[in-house]
């Protein structure tokens, strides 16, 4: 028992990692420019696959440099040719935009890489367990994760909170106008971030990709749960995403971890067996298996308890 | 100005009047029953049948689509859970009467798809509709994973990976109607998509209707007024539901089976796609967007694998140069037709339009010479596109191909604005003839 709590609170803190490596980007962007960025997982996945490519060829390391630079680029490019055009038609089309923006990656994704999975490997430098606890190992690639996870939370949070930088992308989220008349390239800022954003967003694709799978569904995977992050931290608030990552990928793991059925906690709770036809299904229903459900739960409770999210302090 | 019809001399007649304002006010309609009635006498090759079922049952859920995202403003990323949802409950319902255990005639299963879209769309809109905007789109794709989640876990009512199959044979006879051949099932279909998009115009004329609308562009001031936008939004969302439910009845009728996939992402995001193309600012505009995607969709795929990459560029094309879609340029071009000033666009239209087929024919080639060189099943290299042999190996089919998508793009950018200058001049109110 104790191996499984140990073991999936570690696990769970990978996962919520990871969760806020896309999290972070995504709700930056939403706090500046009130898109939320449909597209953002998509960023992740063209990540995994042009470090995958470019790992062939020049290996891991420089991979892991060299991909979210490309496609952060890309991103500040679809900003400025792309969503700035969309903008003054509203949030809902800026919606619509980055949607197809996600379509478009993922076909491109398949045309250029086929559907099969990739098999994007963990490099061999890291490729070694840890440690061992209670008789697993504990792979030292996960703890890799979590180091650069921290170390993007820390450089985004001294960035914001410490450099002149960070000042004027604070005061553009909630004073744009006023950061313009102080003679502030406001569009430009927005774009920038948006670049960053989606440069974060690969590097954990980048990261991810030899753990989670590299192949054209990955971003279909995680996108909706990033969403889930975002809006139950609250919309814009990074201290919200960060919590609200841990949370989602530590309940998450729990679930999956846990093999016993509705039937079985009920019966626990002393509520006897339920054999009609109807609910046969619901009994049957493992813990597991509701691990999916459990995030757009939340979501939804979230939302209609406390619509701001955890930390947040608007709607929308 | 023209000089006053001669007509207008003589006191009009009372029925005159009538006819006048009969056909005036319900003329696109009855050309549009007309339409669907004589159309499978015209269009005869042996496809056509199920792809104009395929088209109607796209209409009614693309137009239930517009009741969200063109008329309350609301965009939705899991429309299709109603769809889906009032698919299997039909599909249900026709096996149980089936077996004897409902009087269900066939013509009438897409009220039960209704019935179920409402339903779960009146309970899934209580939470859904508390907010607009971004909020509310998170949240229906919330409800989306939650279902496509859910799928998994309710075998008995989803059927699991093979779906919930029927069959239309089994139920009992109304006035000893069946459905057993393509064309009566496309009447079938036709009668309730006309019967649906009356209804759902209908609907957009009630004051609820209305209230939609100015929910949409001004929350605040309809509040001020003595709405509740959360009820506007519920109201809407309800119908909505119903309508989405109508076209899953009719999906249950036509194909006889459904699957979790019915109500999945793409599904919804597939709504979404058809009917921004068509246009969310005018009432048809779904109509003509689900016409045309389904057209795409059963054309465009017997030819390339890749038909979803050319939709999706249509689409962000639609997005990015003509967010009013197919039918709101439709719309732009009224005053230059009503003053019969729409022959001076011809021109600098054929230019546009060659310009386009040039850069279209460019990104084409480009696209699928480069599918060819990755999907690496061609060992020869050729490629049989746009009516000649296009050697992929060769450096000039790239060249050709990039010049020609190149030539097309500087040509749109220099001949765009000039169209637009001529329709704007055209649509000038009071220039001469």
């Amino acid at each position: 028992m104790t191996q499984l709590i140990v073991f999936s609170i570690l696990n769970g803190l990978v996962f919520g990692m990871l969760l806020f490596m896309l999290s972070s980007g995504l709700t930056l962007i939403f706090g500046m420019m009130g898109v939320l960025n449909f597209a953002h997982a998509s960023f992740y996945m063209l990540g995994a696959y042009v470090a995958y490519t470019l790992g062939l060829r020049i290996g891991f390391w420089p991979a892991l440099i060299l991909a979210p630079l490309l496609v952060g680029l890309l991103g500040a490019l679809i900003e400025r040719h792309g969503l700035r055009r969309v903008h003054r038609f509203g949030h809902v089309a800026e919606l619509i935009f980055t949607f197809g923006v996600a379509i478009l990656i993922e076909e491109i994704v398949q045309l250029v890489w086929g559907r099969p999975a990739k098999s994007y490997q963990v490099p061999p430098s890291l490729d070694f367990p840890l440690f061992h606890l209670f008789g697993s190992a504990f792979p030292a690639y996960k703890a890799f994760m979590l180091v650069v996870a921290v170390a993007i939370f820390v450089f985004i949070f001294l960035i914001l909170t410490r450099t002149r930088a960070g000042l004027i992308i604070q005061a553009s989220l909630t004073h744009p106008g006023m950061v313009a008349m102080l003679g502030h390239n406001v569009p430009r800022v927005f774009m920038i971030v948006f670049g960053i954003g989606c440069g974060l967003a690969a590097v954990a694709g980048v990261i991810a990709g030899p753990v989670l799978g590299t192949f054209p569904g990955m971003a279909l995977v995680l996108g909706s749960v990033v969403f889930v992050v975002v809006v139950v931290g609250g919309l814009g608030s990074l201290s919200g995403a960060f919590v609200a990552s841990l949370l989602i990928g530590i309940v998450q793991t729990f679930a999956v971890a846990l093999n016993i059925s509705v039937g079985n906690v009920l019966m626990g709770l002393g509520v006897p067996a339920g054999a009609s036809a109807a609910l046969h299904d619901v009994w049957k229903v493992t813990v597991a298996q509701v691990a999916p459900i459990l995030p757009y739960l939340l979501l939804v409770l979230v939302l209609m308890v406390r619509p701001t999210g955890l930390f947040g302090t608007r709607e929308s | 100005m023209s000089a006053p019809a001669p007509a207008a001399a003589r006191p009009l007649a009372v029925a005159d009047v009538a006819r006048v304002g009969v056909l005036r006010r319900y003329g696109v309609w009855l050309a549009a029953a007309g339409a669907l009635i004589v159309l499978p006498w015209i269009v005869r090759t042996g496809a056509a049948v199920p792809i104009m079922n395929q088209m109607g049952i796209a209409i009614v859920f693309a137009l239930s689509f517009n009741m969200l995202l063109g008329q309350g403003g609301m965009l939705s990323f899991g429309h299709a859970v109603y769809f889906g949802l009032g698919g299997f409950i039909a599909a249900h319902a026709l096996n149980l009467a089936g077996r004897g255990g409902l009087y269900l005639p066939v013509p009438l299963l897409p009220i039960v798809g209704g019935l179920g879209g409402l339903a779960f769309a009146a309970l899934f809109g209580t939470f859904s509709t508390s907010r607009a905007g971004t909020v509310f789109s998170m949240v229906s794709l919330a409800v989306a994973e939650l279902m496509a989640a859910s799928s998994l876990i309710f075998d008995r009512f989803f059927g699991g990976e093979e779906g919930i199959t029927t069959n239309r044979a089994k139920a009992p006879l109304l006035l000893g109607l069946e459905f057993t051949r393509d064309r009566q099932v496309y009447y079938l279909i036709a009668f309730w998509v006309f019967v649906a998009a009356v209804a759902m115009y209908a609907f957009s004329r009630t004051p609820v209707g209305r209230m939609a609308n100015a929910v949409r562009d001004n929350p605040e001031r309809a509040e001020f007024v003595g709405y509740s936008q959360r009820r506007v939004r519920y109201i809407s969302f309800c119908a909505a539901g119903l309508f989405a439910g109508v076209a899953g009845g009719l999906f249950a009728l036509n194909y006889e089976i459904l699957t979790a996939e019915n109500m999945g992402l793409n599904a919804s995001g597939a709504v979404l796609l058809m009917t921004y193309i068509g246009g969310i600012g005018a009432f048809v505009g779904p109509v003509f967007g689900a016409i045309i995607f389904t057209f795409l969709q059963s054309m465009l795929s017997d030819y390339t694998g890749m038909w979803l990459l050319y939709v999706g560029i249509l689409f962000l094309a639609t997005v990015l140069w003509a967010p009013v879609g197919l039918a709101g340029i439709m719309m732009l071009h009224a005053p230059a037709w009503r003053a019969g000033r729409i022959g001076r666009l011809v021109a600098p239209y054929a230019v546009v339009g060659a310009l386009g087929l040039v850069a279209a024919a460019g990104i084409i080639g480009l696209l699928e010479m480069i599918h060819v060189v990755i999907a690496a099943d061609t060992p020869s290299g050729l490629k049989r596109m746009f009516w000649t042999t296009v050697n992929v190996r060769a450096v000039t089919s790239w060249l050709v191909f990039l010049a020609l998508a190149a030539a097309g793009a500087a040509g749109l950018r220099w001949a765009g604005p000039r169209a637009a200058t001529a329709l704007g001049e055209a649509n000038r109110p009071g220039a001469s003839r």
